[in-house]
């Protein structure tokens, strides 16, 4: 008797805990000020783009695009928790709900935009794909590459792009695929393979990781083109602009030369566009459901484009990437934000 | 007198007191709630993930894969459908694991047969190879023996070569492949009418010895059917057999049959380590058959070779099965580490990059989780099948 009834509550438990209703579910912005932090989903290690460093902080570009959106929502670019994820698992855990953006170098595609139930709002670095090969070899060009073996992170755009490149030029290639990047560079180290291929970016990052750097060069060639940035779920039109405006908001305030050594001082600026992104007149805030500051919030904390991007990848930096396309459009690049108003 | 009638109705009870239809009634409701159960939750999968805009179905078994994958079984290029890379995964995972549990249960044997040697060198030796290999996990003894032994082999200009037909370097072990030419298919049937010969021979053999007592060289005369007959044949097709030599070309070494290291690597760790285990297990079950068999078999003159084979092993294989049979179906599921060092097999291809390409991980997880139980449902089965059939028949 006492057995049944057990099964009995237990059953019941099953049929409760099933039955019950979808919760109806907050806003993003909501749960994220309810939490008193963003949690940001980047990569395990990755240098320049998110990487804890040995006191456990992490610093980016991406790390720092994140801190960027905390710091106009609270005023505290510091209110970020960041979950590290692997290649295979960063879609699934922004469509659960893990974490509220992922700002993950993530290539902006189609096939990721369109049928994965998530959102790109723009691009925070303008990359494309090539190789990291060993000065031994003797290779000076992509085109030589017949036959090579490659070593790749399992399940990027890079696979495919390598691919379709060596398919379109006639020749083969033989993929040795891992699960990480560090994985990746440590069998190129080991000789597994001829090539270590991936955006070019990261191949600088990698390269920094090598025993001896200068034992090996980066091809001239870019394969393809990866349009890096931040990605949110569907379903959120309010978040989705929230996002997207912090890093229009940063590209417009190098743009205005806003800075992160001026920007209190620029708070007296007569110019109104300089007015508008810094909040001291217009409501451009409120639009979006954030403090009116947060553009002031922004540039004081984690700094305008160019300093996010000098600060972690630019010419001064390990990576020594030197801004390319990724200046702005009054500068020779092709970013062009629009304006804030 | 009042006379009780024994009323045959009284005898069952009515349905409500009935134990039987409360089992049965109760039983009903359990499964009800449990396929209920399963229904919520599929379905709530399905709806939540049309809501979100996440694509659904398994459409996209259909869909170009567009990458390469660097072994196949199954013919395999860029141009393929995922469905293809799923076949390729799958054959990969079923080759190292067929491998690996061949030598793991040679290895594990040996040295559980080493560990109760009354030779106390060879006893420690096995003693210490069980503790070490057993305690250490398994990804770390992967990650050893593919980085540790990749480092120590040199390039592919520099490689180790044997009689300028083998080469070995730390992109593979290269060996000369066998092309078969016209009138290969005599050697084919020679061996398949050796295989059969054996097979009578041996019903012959014990036979013979049933009746006469007399032992006759089985084994010896087996191998030497099986390798003459086909040989005999070979020579008088005119030797249709060339063979592909590997050669440096370029960056890598084309032609033969290769064997990639990362295979290499994941074979001889999950052999090694899953035969520690087994060793053990085939220790308790030797130790499980009572000494008077030994002594009784000693007593008759038996060598020891001939009583370990004869009557202790199979008297401990009724110990040894089932254990032997949960240690297989971890080395199958223990081979998905294969995506650590990049060995193509299932999970690595398709549920690592599959998954990733077309980000539809419900459906993608959920076939590899199918396929993994099928495999592990179809080795219990037939060790089950072995196990009944090795069983001593109590009278």
């Amino acid at each position: 008797m006492k057995r049944m009834i057990s099964a009995a509550i237990g059953m019941a438990f099953v049929a409760g805990a099933l039955s019950t209703t979808s919760v109806l579910a907050a806003t993003t912005l909501e749960s994220v000020k309810e939490k008193g932090h963003l949690q940001c989903g980047v990569t395990s290690g990755l240098p320049g783009f998110s990487q804890p460093d040995e006191k456990g902080s992490w610093t980016g570009i991406d790390v720092d695009t994140c801190r960027a959106v905390a710091a106009a929502i609270f005023g505290d670019a510091k209110a970020v928790e960041f979950t590290p994820l692997t290649a295979k698992e960063r879609f699934t855990a922004l469509q659960s709900g893990e974490i509220d953006v992922l700002s993950r170098n993530t290539t902006w595609t189609l096939t990721r935009d369109a049928s994965l139930g998530l959102n790109f709002v723009g691009a925070n670095y303008y990359d494309g794909q090539g190789f990291l090969v060993n000065k031994d070899i003797g290779v000076d060009d992509a085109t030589q590459l017949d036959g090579a073996t490659v070593c790749i992170q399992a399940g990027t755009t890079t696979e495919l792009n390598l691919s379709d490149y060596f398919r379109a030029k006639g020749m083969e290639f033989k993929p040795i695929v891992f699960d990480t990047s560090e994985q990746s560079v440590q069998g190129f180290a080991a000789g597994r393979c001829d090539v270590l291929t991936s955006d070019r970016s990261q191949l600088a990052a990698l390269r920094s990781k090598l025993s001896d750097p200068n034992s090996a060069k980066i091809l001239p060639n870019t394969i393809s083109k990866e349009p890096l940035g931040p990605v949110v779920r569907q379903g959120d039109d309010q978040w989705f602009n929230i996002v997207k405006w912090v890093l229009f908001l940063q590209i417009n305030a190098e743009e205005l030369g806003v800075t992160m050594a001026n920007v209190d001082e620029m708070l007296k600026s007569d110019n109104p566009n300089v007015q508008r992104l810094l909040g001291t007149d217009g409501d451009m805030g409120a639009k979006l459901g954030l403090p009116d500051d947060f553009g002031h919030a922004i540039v004081k904390q984690v700094g305008n484009y160019g300093e996010m991007y000098d600060r972690n990848v630019g010419p001064d930096t390990a990576l020594g990437l030197e801004r390319g396309i990724n200046a702005l459009w009054t500068n020779g690049g092709i970013l062009y934000a629009p304006p804030v108003r | 007198m009042k006379k009780q009638s024994i009323d045959s109705r009284s005898a069952r009870p009515k349905p409500w007191y009935d134990p039987r239809v409360r089992a049965l009634f109760f039983q009903v409701v359990s499964l009800a709630v449990v396929f209920w159960a399963g229904w919520v939750l599929i379905d709530n999968t399905l709806s939540n993930m049309e809501n979100r805009g996440i694509s659904t179905g398994f459409g996209f078994l259909d869909e170009t894969a567009g990458f390469g994958i660097i072994m196949h079984l199954v013919p395999y290029d860029a141009t393929m459908s995922y469905g293809r890379t799923f076949w390729v995964g799958l054959t990969n995972t079923l080759l190292v694991s067929a491998m690996g549990v061949v030598a793991a249960t040679i290895i594990g044997f040996v040295v559980g047969v080493a560990r109760l040697s009354s030779n106390w060198l060879v006893a420690k030796i096995a003693l210490v190879y069980i503790e070490i290999i057993r305690n250490i996990p398994l990804l770390l003894q992967i990650f050893f023996w593919y980085f540790a032994v990749l480092a120590s082999l040199p390039a592919p200009r520099q490689s180790v070569e044997i009689g300028g037909a083998f080469f070995l370097n730390n992109r593979g072990l290269y060996l000369p492949g066998p092309v078969t030419q016209e009138g290969f298919g005599l050697v084919w049937g020679a061996v398949l009418v050796a295989i059969a010969a054996v097979f009578g021979l041996r019903s012959w053999a014990k036979k013979r010895q049933k009746a006469s007592g007399q032992i006759f060289p089985t084994v010896k005369v087996s191998i030497a059917l099986l390798v003459l007959l086909p040989l005999i044949a070979f020579l008088i097709a005119g030797r249709p057999l060339e063979w592909d030599l590997p050669a440096l070309k370029g960056f890598n070494f084309g032609g033969g049959i290769s064997l990639i290291p990362e295979l290499a690597a994941l074979w001889v760790a999950l052999s090694l380590y899953t035969a520690s285990f087994i060793a053990e297990i085939v220790r308790s079950g030797i130790l499980a058959v009572s000494q008077g068999q030994t002594e009784a078999s000693k007593a008759l003159g038996l060598p020891n070779g001939l009583t370990l084979r004869l009557i202790v092993i199979p008297q401990a294989m009724r110990v040894i099965i089932p254990p032997l049979t949960s240690q297989y179906l971890n080395l199958v599921k223990n081979s998905s580490l294969a995506t650590a060092i990049g060995y193509p097999d299932l999970v690595s291809v398709f549920m690592g990059t599959t998954l990733n390409q077309t980000g539809q991980a419900v459906e993608v997880v959920a076939i590899t989780m199918a396929v993994y139980l099928t495999i592990s449902l179809l080795i219990s089965l037939l060790m089950n099948m072995y196990n009944r059939a090795v069983a001593i028949k109590e009278r």
